[in-house]
């Protein structure tokens, strides 16, 4: 009987996190819309040239996310401690963008390490649009 | 009377002589009373701090430091690191319970002990208990990209996550 009530509850908790890419990029839009009137759709042109714009750090260096994630995100990436990343593209990675919680903690570390500031909802979603659309 | 003082030199020997064999088998075996640290676990401590580097066992360093690298996230080696309130909570208790202060591993002590008493180094490569272990091994060494720096322990050390850093496990990587 417990067991069966610990079983419940581990459904109910995975349930309340896993999510798709797709019904991410939804939340993000319903976002988008109320903070921009003028917003249409997420591009995955933009998000391409996000992904790769390089910038100069206020430390001199020259960061990107392809810094670390390479250039192809169908392609294992390096953290600066020599640590494997897994893709970052859905194709490759189906983990991806399926854990609202993680891609929130993510963007919040990492623009801040590469842009200095927090990301806005366009630059998130206009980024998962360009992941999510590699084939 | 001299029979008895004769028996108690000799029990008196003999216990000593077992008791220098016990403690010299241990020190060239590296087992027993604790040279390597213990399994240590905890699924947060795990997760959050494996992502980005190897898994640091918290013996590793003390609680002192642990609680200043964990009290500075948002710049952790020049990364934002931050984690949300609750698990930066449960993460920090973990590491102060099993730090090196509180081990009694002979490892921990010794990189305890080569920490001056004001100091509360972040990172383990600069105590003076590894300096004097890595004191061969160049800097150009630790540059190699099969290595990339001495903080990546593992390159050489393969359970280094485990806590193990015996010498017979170590394998310098070209």
């Amino acid at each position: 009987m417990r067991n069966s009530f610990v079983l419940v509850g581990l459904l109910f908790s995975i349930n309340a996190f896993a999510t798709t890419p797709q019904e991410l990029l939804k939340q993000y839009e319903a976002q988008a819309k109320q903070e921009i009137p003028a917003f249409t759709s997420f591009s995955a042109d933009r998000g391409a040239s996000f992904f790769r714009a390089e910038r100069t750090h206020s430390d001199g260096k020259k960061v990107s996310c392809s810094t670390c994630h390479t250039s192809d995100p169908r392609n294992q990436g390096k953290t600066r401690a020599n640590k494997v990343i897994e893709p970052m593209a859905p194709i490759v990675n189906p983990q991806r963008f399926t854990d609202a919680a993680k891609v929130e903690k993510w963007f919040g570390r990492n623009c801040k390490d590469v842009l200095e500031r927090t990301c806005t909802t366009l630059e998130k979603g206009d980024y998962i649009q360009y992941l999510v659309n590699i084939k | 009377m001299k029979k008895w003082m004769q028996f108690l030199v000799l029990i008196t020997s003999i216990t000593s002589t077992s008791a220098l064999l016990a403690s010299g088998g241990m020190i060239e075996g590296g087992e027993g009373g604790g040279s390597q640290m213990p399994p240590v676990s905890n699924a947060k401590w795990k997760a959050e701090c494996s992502s980005c580097h190897m898994l640091y066992h918290p013996g590793l360093l003390p609680e002192k430091s642990w609680n200043k690298m964990m009290a500075g996230l948002d710049k952790h080696f020049g990364e934002n690191a931050s984690l949300d309130e609750a698990t930066r909570v449960e993460i920090t208790r973990f590491l102060a319970l099993n730090s090196a202060d509180k081990q009694d591993n002979r490892r921990s002590s010794r990189i305890n002990q080569s920490i001056p008493a004001g100091a509360a180094p972040l990172r383990i490569s600069e105590t003076r208990y590894f300096l004097s272990k890595h004191d061969e091994i160049s800097v150009s060494t630790f540059k190699r990209k099969s290595i990339g720096s001495a903080a990546n322990c593992v390159a050489c050390h393969k359970n280094a996550e485990k806590g193990d850093f015996s010498e017979s496990q170590v394998k310098i990587p070209r």
